[in-house]
């Protein structure tokens, strides 16, 4: 491939930026990809009038990484690995949409104990982005001692993945058809340790922000959505929930079993940055009631599906079984072929709606497989959201959008 | 160092000049914001109070290049971000070391395709490379004491 | 599919030249490129799809009549209803019409199409690339597009590789 040199002028943008500019009224200046407030590696280019944003164009695309195409190239059980490393700070929710589209896509059955260790995980993911949401938000707003107090407490987290998959972030922990392998011994005791110490760890955070008047200013009335914005342009999750739709995919299209759980939905109405941060702290106490229920009713039984044309048996049975070495080696050589059709399957990710669109073509690689990813369309708003605020307000604002650069730019 | 003896009590300590100048640049070697993926988090992870990077004088993480001595290039690069890392590796006044933290900035990682750079060592050299996918915040630390010890070693010939 | 989606497929079918199908629960319409502005706006004006969720492309080449089909993925939130819309498009700089003025997030989804599958966007704001560098050749999600495999360097050829591998001269 050949990279002509093209000479890009600022006429190429001449169309995005006001009039004022041009002139010379207003200043262009460019919030670089290394910044430490962009949360990764974003750039805007901000049209300052003085200290107020009149315009802030988004310029994506220096993290693209073409997952998407490197997915063609391997087998479906194989592309897994790819999976975890678009929004990587939700690993155990991308493994878990991709699984959940191949399963899809091949019909292919998830026992039960599989399907609740998965909830408790995806959950377990949940809080752990929003640990980190919160530590980073808070630490743009220049209350660090919040960032410590967070990243302390996903430590406990990562300790719970590494006990069942052996690595902190990037698990590749859920398999088309339930687990990789089951929870080690030890697994409940680690939880429930933890899901009784949180709940007064979340008081510790609320108590240092929710009322602190630095705060308050600093968020209320910043960053207004209103709800039907939100809906015209995409927004889902907790930037939608902010303003006032309780669209949760969690309760409108269940998926893995999410329907036998007891949990609300929070809603806040005023949609600006105090309110999404709102509700992504009832998020906390949502998620661990949702993780007690699911370890209170984890059942004993298979943590993978037994059907041999798309799971590899598992090692022992190698030893005695002719049909088993068959099946291993054509599934990891070869892998299983999925039909000539295509699903569309969305989840709800810590960041909003994450859909795989995944199209086989009776091979045994997927032949398009598309990411929906919540960071890319929410971060779509920013523009008209941060107009006629400070440049200061702009960096409240982006951290209430949350956004993770892995998954706007895949 | 037989002065000592005579000396005494006067507080005086006897060494080489490129012992202090390699002492005082290790000492506190204030690391460069550098984070673009995943590598990213388990560095900030590593910066948290659980394997606090402070206690090896690496607390504060500075934004601008021009104050800052390391860079660690946490996470993937892709094509359209290598021109932005080679200019602020030149902003960088000397002395200057990289950190190439995890597989991606080593070696391209898991990607080998048309998007993402192979190793940033074709952009910029390189002195230490922590593997891992992401490395463990232990795992980046051990490549900080790496590289503080290759820093003790460097002779007065190279920076002279 | 449920008999709500049936009818407003059929309502579909029938004003807009198209053709539905359904796989394992999901529904999916063809809608020929003349017609998917007109059908963008029914969707959200007559029956209630309020929402774009998701805008991609696949690439079916060698075939070329079609070669991509644009998939749209609309959202009813009140009804909880989903539908899935392809648009096939034909030849190797094909056209199609932006929906940008009925769903706003439909910019950069297009501005996506245009950078990774070539799909010219007619009556687009902004049509410029939005991943790749801007002074790219080529569109990277076609299947004709090569992936980039570059040969790994191990120490059995480690010298020939090092020969060709850029390296910094400080």
């Amino acid at each position: 491939m050949t990279i002509q040199q093209v000479e890009i002028t600022s006429d190429e943008l001449r169309h995005l930026v006001s009039s004022r500019a041009l002139e010379g009224e207003t200043m262009l200046l460019n919030m670089g990809p290394q910044h430490p407030s962009t949360h990764g590696v974003l750039r805007l280019l901000l049209e300052l009038d003085g200290e107020t944003v009149v315009n802030c164009i988004p310029d994506v695309g220096y993290l693209h990484t073409g997952i998407e195409k490197n997915i063609e190239a391997k087998t479906y059980e194989k592309a897994e690995t790819m999976t975890d490393r678009l929004d990587y700070l939700n690993t155990m929710g991308n493994n878990l949409a991709y699984c959940l589209a191949v399963e899809k896509l091949v019909d292919l059955d998830v026992p039960e104990r599989a399907r609740v260790i998965r909830v408790l995980f995806t959950e377990l993911q949940r809080i752990a982005s929003h640990l980190v949401w919160l530590g980073t938000h808070a630490l743009d707003l220049a209350a660090m001692s919040v960032f410590f107090y967070c990243f302390n407490q996903r430590e406990r987290i990562l300790d719970i993945m590494e006990m069942c998959s052996g690595q902190r972030m990037m698990t590749t922990y859920f398999r088309p058809g339930g687990l990789w392998r089951d929870v080690p011994a030890g697994f409940e005791e680690a939880v429930r340790a933890f899901i009784d110490d949180f709940p007064r760890r979340v008081d510790d955070y609320e108590g240092l922000l929710s009322k602190n008047p630095i705060f308050l200013d600093r968020t209320k009335n910043i960053g207004v959505m209103t709800a039907e914005e939100g809906v015209a342009w995409g927004i889902t999750g907790p930037s939608l929930r902010g303003s006032g739709l309780a669209y949760d995919l969690r309760k409108d299209e269940p998926y893995s079993g999410y329907e036998q759980y007891e949990f609300e939905v929070p809603v806040a109405k005023e949609g600006d940055v105090y309110a999404r941060y709102w509700v992504r702290m009832q998020e906390f106490r949502q998620s661990l009631r949702i993780v007690r229920q699911a370890l209170d009713r984890l059942p004993k039984g298979p943590f993978r599906s037994n059907n041999r044309k798309f799971v590899p048996p598992p090692r022992a049975e190698l030893g005695t079984s002719m049909e088993a070495v068959i099946h291993h080696f054509k599934l990891w050589t070869e892998g299983f072929p999925a039909p000539k059709a295509s699903v569309y399957v969305p989840v709800e990710s810590p960041r909003g709606e994450l859909g795989v669109f995944l199209e086989g073509d009776g091979g045994p690689k997927p032949y398009r497989c598309y990411w929906r990813t919540p960071s890319f369309v929410n971060l779509q708003i920013l523009p008209k959201l941060s107009k006629n605020h400070l440049v200061a307000d702009l960096v409240a604002i982006i951290g209430s959008i949350d956004i993770v650069l892995g998954d706007v730019d895949r | 160092m037989g002065v000592e003896s005579k000396l005494g009590n006067l507080g005086i300590v006897t060494t080489t000049l490129e012992g202090v100048v390699n002492w005082g640049r290790t000492g506190a070697m204030w690391p460069m914001l550098f984070g673009l993926a995943c590598c990213a988090i388990e560095m900030m992870g590593s910066q948290a109070p659980d394997y606090d990077m402070s206690r090896f004088g690496m607390e504060l993480m500075r934004a601008s290049p021009r104050q800052s001595d390391l860079m660690i290039v946490a996470g993937r690069l892709s094509r359209k971000m290598a021109p932005v890392l080679r200019r602020l590796y030149d902003q960088m006044p000397a002395p200057k070391w990289v950190v190439s933290m995890g597989d991606c900035a080593s070696c391209g990682g898991v990607y080998n395709n048309y998007a993402i750079v192979q190793g940033v060592d074709e952009i910029v050299p390189v002195d230490v490379y922590v593997a891992g996918c992401p490395p463990r915040p232990e795992a980046l630390i051990h490549g900080i004491m790496t590289l503080h010890e290759k820093v003790r070693g460097e002779k007065i010939r190279d920076w002279a | 599919m449920n008999s709500a989606l049936q009818t407003i497929v059929q309502d579909l079918e029938k004003n807009f030249a198209s053709k539905g199908s359904e796989f394992h629960g999901q529904a999916s319409l063809l809608v020929p490129p003349g017609q998917i502005v007109a059908a963008a706006g029914a969707l959200r004006d007559q029956h209630g799809f309020g929402m774009l969720a998701a805008l991609s492309a696949v690439d079916y080449w060698p075939q070329r009549q079609p070669r991509f089909h644009a998939v749209y993925q609309f959202k009813n939130i009140p009804q909880k209803l989903r539908l899935e819309v392809r648009v096939p498009l034909d030849g190797d700089e094909p056209e199609l019409a932006s929906i940008s003025e009925i769903f706003p997030n439909a910019n950069w989804h297009e501005r996506e199409l245009w950078d990774m599958f070539g799909l010219h966007i007619t009556n687009h704001p902004d049509l410029r690339r939005i991943l790749m560098p801007e002074d790219w050749a080529g569109h990277p999600l076609r299947k004709d597009y090569p992936l980039g495999y570059e040969e790994v360097q191990f120490t059995f050829n480690f010298a020939e590789i090092e020969q060709r591998k850029p390296r910094p001269k400080e």
